[in-house]
């Protein structure tokens, strides 16, 4: 059973067609990329499956679990991390907060818990920060713990957000231009983090990427999506040599 | 020494506000004014809570005040009095003591449940919208009451002082302030738990990137939900307070014009401050009644005062830092869970 199952999703915005019947399997432990021209729609199947906005056709099953007309809140809690395009750490908040908060769908004490401060509350703060420290133990984020987010170097924030999604334990974790606004030499680190995560966690990733050496480097299986629809699908090497990519991205040659 | 800070706060607290009071070395006015202080400190500090750590903006708090004022009066003077408006007491004055505490919950989430009708709709949208809703929520709550004359309508509601003077006969204590005093420990009590726990903190989130939040796995709906009817909740109780003090109210004392009030102290103090909270209160109801003998220019001079306290501070005194980050060195007697944990766990 694949991890992740599009099936003929359309969404209008307005009356544009923005996703247009696109399809896609995931499954277990794969490395996929989603690449395509601005405007083509990437960050919107993102939205569609996190359920931000709600597709006018095709259905969306992960892990068996039907995620159309969720709220995003409760498909993340079923295993869905995700960064964001620009990064969108809380900024007000501590390092520490940031991953803290994460574990919201996981906290057991209730309400009346958290403010009469009972024994419940103690224990699970406890087992929360515990499990935060050592999730940014393994990213080497230490630290960092309490500084706030918009105090550090862009290259750490971002490592602090794809620390931060993988708090809910996801097993799909979706990036979104992890290497935007990146150096040469900070892509190369972004690289081997996301190959390490991706065996660290054992979790499905799905990435959005304008750097084609992020993208030719680290993927098994590239789409390329242009006006929201999939123009092309396969190995690095495929979409490489693949004519209607080439004209997507660059044009047609004048004759 | 950690747990330690907290409790000698409050002694000490006690010790000033009602020890005195009891042995009367108080005036009666100088008792009203420091029970003035209290409620105040309630509906700042519970204010806050939506307009600074959640970055709603309620401007309707005096009306959620209004609903507990007249849910408990309504309920001790029907209990306890013989009164014009229900006749005979129900109750032996006796039960006074028991009742009015009740009575004071009982105000309180009537405050949330009343908060919850305006919160359903409201929290569906995020920016304006609250604040618009709000608005209309004080005038909603005084023409309600205004065209109920079963309870006074526009002329008001009395018979609260019979309840208080009930007490006082029955056992001499500053009932009022002690319950005010309690009262004003449970709200900063549980708003800074609630603020300090990770659950508590996500509103924080909220504020900061709601969509990021949600994605976060936050229930923001829920929890902004909650947040409002605790906020409301405790305005409801410090209303029942506030009813029971000046012992006559009407439909005009819980209008736009206490809504502003209590706006001016939440900016006063600092968004998202709770020690900024409570420093303004203080401060606001004393300046109001230094201002007094100037009468109706009282209305003039207060505004100034606070155009230029915004010129020259524009986040208000403590800003969105606590009294702790100001003086760090206190921080070993008053730190949260939260921090001692991080700590901790830093060090090991």
């Amino acid at each position: 059973m694949p991890l992740l199952k599009v099936d003929k999703l359309t969404h209008y915005f307005g009356g544009l067609r923005s996703v247009d019947n696109f399809n896609l399997e995931l499954s277990e432990n794969e490395l996929v990329g989603l690449i395509g021209p601005n405007g083509a729609g990437k960050s919107t199947v993102f939205n569609l499956v996190c359920g931000l906005y709600r597709p006018s056709e095709g259905s969306i099953t992960f892990n068996g679990h039907n995620l159309i007309g969720r709220y995003p809140h409760q498909i993340t809690s079923l295993g869905i991390g995700r960064t964001f395009q620009n990064i969108r750490l809380w900024n007000e908040l501590s390092v520490i907060d940031n991953l803290r908060i994460a574990h919201f769908s996981q906290i057991d004490y209730k309400l009346l818990d958290s403010l009469f401060f009972t024994g419940r509350l103690v224990r699970d703060e406890q087992k929360v920060t515990q499990e935060a420290m050592d999730l940014l133990d393994k990213f080497n984020l230490v630290p960092y713990v309490n500084e706030l987010p918009r105090n550090l170097p862009y290259g750490i924030q971002r490592r602090v957000e794809i620390c931060r999604a993988l708090v809910m334990k996801p097993s799909l974790l979706l990036l979104d231009e992890p290497a935007a606004g990146m150096n040469q030499g900070e892509i190369g680190e972004l690289i081997n983090l996301v190959r390490w995560v991706k065996d660290e966690f054992k979790v499905t990733v799905w990435i959005i990427e304008h750097q084609m050496r992020v993208i030719m480097n680290i993927c098994e299986r590239i789409q390329v999506l242009d006006f929201g629809s999939i123009i092309a699908e396969g190995t690095p090497k495929e979409i490489r040599d693949n004519p209607l990519v080439i004209k997507a991205y660059l044009g047609e040659e004048v004759t | 020494m950690k747990r330690f800070g907290m409790p000698a706060l409050i002694g000490i607290s006690f010790l000033i506000c009602i020890v005195p009071s009891w042995l009367g070395w108080f005036s009666n006015y100088i008792q009203f004014i420091i029970t003035l202080i209290g409620i105040n400190i309630i509906l700042t500090v519970s204010l806050n809570l939506i307009n600074g750590y959640m970055g709603e903006f309620s401007v309707g708090h005096a009306a959620f005040m209004g609903v507990g004022a007249y849910t408990s009066s309504l309920l001790t003077v029907y209990l306890l009095t013989e009164n014009p408006f229900f006749g005979k007491a129900i109750l032996p004055e006796e039960l006074s003591i028991l009742i009015f505490p009740i009575s004071l919950l009982i105000g309180g989430v009537a405050a949330a449940i009343f908060s919850l009708l305006i919160a359903i709709p409201s929290f569906r949208t995020r920016g304006d919208y609250l604040a618009i809703v709000t608005l209309a929520v004080n005038f909603i709550f005084k023409s309600s009451i205004e065209n109920i004359d079963a309870i006074g309508g526009p002329r008001g509601f009395m018979g609260m002082g019979k309840v208080v003077k009930a007490m006082d006969n029955l056992v001499s204590f500053p009932w009022l302030i002690f319950w005010t005093f309690l009262i004003v420990v449970f709200s900063i009590f549980i708003i800074r738990n609630f603020v300090n726990s990770t659950m508590g903190k996500s509103i924080i989130a909220i504020r900061d990137d709601e969509i990021a939040s949600e994605l976060m796995t936050v229930n923001t709906r829920w929890l902004k939900i909650v947040a409002f009817m605790l906020s409301c909740g405790l305005a409801g109780m410090a209303g029942g307070l506030h009813a029971h003090t000046v012992t006559f109210i009407n439909p005009s004392s819980y209008f736009i014009l206490q809504s502003t009030y209590i706006l001016v102290m939440v900016y006063l103090g600092g968004m998202g401050s709770l020690s900024g909270s409570v420093i303004s209160a203080v401060l606001f109801t004393i300046l109001l009644e230094m201002l007094r003998p100037l009468d109706v220019w009282r209305w003039v001079a207060t505004p100034l005062l606070l155009i230029i306290l915004m010129l020259f501070r524009p986040t208000g005194i403590m800003g969105s830092r606590e009294l702790l980050d100001v003086f760090p060195k206190l921080k070993k007697y008053f730190s949260s869970l939260q921090e001692r944990l991080t700590n901790a766990f830093i060090k090991s």
